[in-house]
């Protein structure tokens, strides 16, 4: 494999020639993604990886466009790991393969790419799945926002019939930690709005606790991580893709301080802010409560929230502790651009 | 629109600027609108990016006190037949 | 007393309840139902989102206010702040509200799409950040809001004013709570027998603006906080009165709302700012010396002088479909819309009640629907 010394090319921004396939692509290839996402498969330096799996798998994939690209808690790299992984988690397959596409500005900081790459390769410690095969282009400047990255992902079945489908009357709805950490650190990083907090995106793989969970005999009729559109989304979409109602307490939802303090400031609820490190579950009543030792192990903040009736079938509740109640409903448009 | 909150007053600058803390969330503010003098540790309802005035820590304490006796009284209501 | 006490304690779930117990023990009494107006787009918000009109008995009943700046803009003056916006060299800046209402043809959201120079702020302080970083550019803001945002305008104007600053303009929409009351209660129609009083107007104001009120149309008003203990406490209060036979100004939000108000704040509207002779308000009409102008000595500030050859006085009427007007003056509610929820929702809105946050519409679209079942 050619290697071509970056520090004679005295390079430290991305030039539009490192996407263009030839002597300066390779150098970006291998010295910086090869580097750090080095495994036999991607090694091999194939125009296709060659995989074998043996069971059912799940695919997946997104584009990450996230916007400020480093943020408290995480950056665009850990986000393109972490989100594909946990969406093949959510299906209860174990993430085994990644592919990975990066668009990037000319001028990109080199420095900045290589913080990103970075980062991508620890985020992928933890569920151990690998990149087998990635792409590069470099655009002029003005064609994208900085960088953009696509990662698709392959992962093997553990448990079947996880689905969006599939709640039934009686389950339990869990939370595996404490909402909208992710909108809230977003929203505060916007520059115009010269706020100061200690948040941190809860951005973070979930493919460990999701095994343990299946490891300990319990198969949940659904699991979704709330990225964009928030709890509020995924439990609306639930509650019409399964025809049930479901249930929650309003005091057992798991906020933070200072993400109450945004939404106070702002006017938003908890309930529409994105996660990326936090998921939502319905299980078997009688599973309830060994699931919820099994998350705390991982989050102090994890709780039961609420239940799976039939009382306004394909709608969300929040029941208050002073006997009122009202509808969730899905968040109004774009509450945030480019959240994730 | 009219909304405000309550929050902490932390620092106060030469330029009659305030750091104010809202459950951990911390930002500037005017004090331009106040004729007290603001001290560090008040209470003060900001709105659109200036203090609006400061919060009578007495009256909420009074008014909290209140309400707990009534809560007691109702409890202890609901407790005897 | 530490910070998160003013919220927790306000919102308590068991004082909330108590109060639902001893209102439902003091209603009881009452001879007839109780009418309460809430002026404030706040409040609605508070009502609705706590639920709170399931909890209190079926002779209290709510009839929302006009209170919500951007609800009562007539079209012709969002119409005012596209045309501004679409000047050459131009930066329009207002509050966060304002982006997405529809003016009769667009929107600023739309316009700044287009690629007009429109921004949203968190505050009116940064009209001066803006006009420093941009000294070739003219900066327009559209100041909307009552009595509570009039102030923060004024102090604007005061820093533009002392500093000279000269490429800063005010197109002012500021209006008034209590000429709005009164163009609801003259004719006769809504059927009002008590006011729950705005909570921040009221820090600014002072409860004395509502004096006058109280004794012309022999109504309570308690001037209440935004919180549901605060709300839920007022409505005791109002009961409790009505029962007594009074009706007077009293002060639920004592933390915040004297009877004298803010009085540097007042003063500072007082220097730069005077009554309008007229203003139209969206779905009610004209309603005179409602609304406050810059004084002519401050002309070479105003938009509405300076680039008058831009700005159309046409009134323009409602989208034919938009109940908001007779919604605003509490005589009806938004389900009895025909598009409400329908055609007409926060990512669509045909009105204003629908686009802000404070509008009726737009609570009881995000919390109400329980209610109507």
């Amino acid at each position: 494999m050619p290697t071509i010394d970056m520090g004679a090319l005295k390079m430290n921004s991305v030039q539009l020639s490192q996407g263009g396939g030839a002597s300066e692509s390779n150098a970006l290839v291998n010295d910086l993604f090869y580097k750090y996402f080095s495994n036999d498969i991607l090694l091999k330096s194939e125009d296709a990886a060659v995989l074998q799996v043996n069971k059912n798998i799940a695919f997946t994939t997104d584009s990450y466009t996230v916007n400020p690209i480093f943020f408290k808690g995480g950056d665009i790299g850990k986000i393109s790991i972490a989100g594909t992984t946990n969406d093949l988690a959510m299906m209860g397959a174990k993430p085994l393969y990644l592919s990975c596409g990066f668009i990037i500005e000319e001028g990109f900081a080199y420095d900045d790419l290589e913080k990103i790459v970075k980062s991508m390769a620890d985020e992928l410690k933890s569920s151990g799945a690998k990149i087998v095969c990635g792409d590069t282009k470099v655009v002029p400047r003005g064609a994208v926002d900085k960088i953009f990255i696509n990662t698709s992902g392959i992962g093997e079945i553990k448990a079947q019939n996880i689905s969006s489908h599939n709640l039934n009357e009686g389950d339990a709805i869990l939370v595996s930690r404490d909402i909208g950490a992710h909108g809230a650190t977003i929203l505060s990083q916007r520059e115009e709005l010269s706020i100061k907090s200690d948040l941190q995106s809860d951005c973070a793989s979930l493919w460990s606790v999701v095994e343990k969970v299946l490891e300990s005999k319990i198969t949940p009729s659904a699991m979704r991580d709330a990225t964009r559109g928030g709890m509020a989304a995924v439990l609306n979409e639930w509650a019409e893709t399964s025809n049930i109602c479901i249930e929650l307490q309003e005091d057992a939802i798991p906020v933070q301080n200072e993400v109450k303090g945004i939404c106070e400031i702002f006017g938003f609820e908890p309930t529409d802010f994105a996660n990326e490190g936090t998921f939502v579950l319905s299980v078997k009543k009688s599973d309830a409560k060994r699931t919820l030792e099994i998350l705390k192990e991982y989050s102090q903040n994890a709780a039961i929230i609420g239940k799976v009736t039939k009382k306004r079938v394909g709608k969300v509740i929040v029941n208050t502790a002073y006997g009122s109640s009202r509808y969730l409903d899905m968040p109004k448009g774009e509450l945030l651009p480019r959240i994730c | 629109m009219c909304l405000s909150i309550p929050s902490k007053v932390e620092k106060i600058d030469e330029n009659n600027m305030a750091t104010v803390d809202t459950m951990g969330v911390k930002r500037d503010i005017s004090l331009d609108l106040m004729a007290d003098d603001v001290q560090i540790g008040d209470y003060i309802l900001i709105h659109v990016g200036f203090a609006m005035n400061k919060i009578d820590k007495e009256e909420a304490e009074q008014s909290l006190r209140v309400y707990e006796e009534m809560v007691e009284a109702m409890q202890s209501q609901e407790d005897s037949p | 007393m530490e910070l998160k006490d003013l919220y927790e304690g306000f919102r308590n779930p068991q004082t909330i309840k108590s109060f639902a117990s001893e209102i439902a023990k003091e209603a009881k009494n009452l001879k007839e139902p109780l009418r309460v107006m809430e002026v404030c787009g706040g409040h609605t918000h508070t009502i609705m989102k706590y639920g709170l009109l399931q909890i209190l008995p079926d002779n209290i009943k709510f009839v929302h206010g006009p209170g919500c700046p951007v609800c009562i803009m007539p079209k012709e003056r969002i119409d005012h702040a596209i045309s501004l916006a679409k000047m050459d060299n131009t930066i329009l800046c207002t509050l966060g509200d304002m982006i997405r209402v529809p003016g009769s043809k667009s929107s600023l959201a739309k316009e700044r799409a287009n690629g007009a120079d429109i921004r949203a702020l968190y505050s009116p302080l940064d009209v001066i950040k803006i006009a420093e970083e941009n000294s070739d550019k003219s900066i327009v803001f559209f100041a909307i809001g009552f009595e509570t945002t009039t102030p923060m305008t004024a102090a604007v104007i005061d820093y533009v004013v002392k500093n000279k600053i000269s490429n800063v303009f005010f197109h002012i929409n500021h209006v008034l709570v209590p000429p709005a009351v009164r163009a609801i209660m003259n004719p006769g129609k809504a059927k009002i027998n008590a006011f729950i009083g705005p909570s921040h107007v009221s820090v600014i104001t002072g409860s004395k603006i509502y004096e006058p009120l109280s004794n012309e149309y022999k109504t309570p008003i308690v001037v209440s906080g935004f919180e549901p203990v605060d709300v839920m406490e007022a409505i005791l209060l109002l009961v409790k009165q009505k029962n007594a036979g009074k009706a007077e100004v009293e002060i639920e939000y004592k933390r915040s709302v004297t009877r004298d108000g803010n009085i540097k704040a007042q003063e500072l509207i007082e220097k730069h700012l005077e009554v309008r002779e007229h203003f139209r308000w969206r779905g009610i009409g004209d309603i005179p010396q409602s609304a406050l102008k810059l004084k002519d000595e401050y002309s070479h500030l105003d938009a509405e002088v300076q680039f008058r050859d831009k700005l159309s006085n046409e009134e323009i009427d409602d989208h034919k479909q938009c109940i908001c007007g007779t919604i605003l003056q509490g005589l009806a509610y938004p389900q009895d819309c025909k598009v409400f929820a329908k055609v007409c929702t926060p990512n669509n809105p045909l009105g204003s009640c629908m686009v802000s946050d404070e509008g009726a519409c737009n609570a009881y679209y995000r919390y109400g629907s329980i209610e109507n079942e």
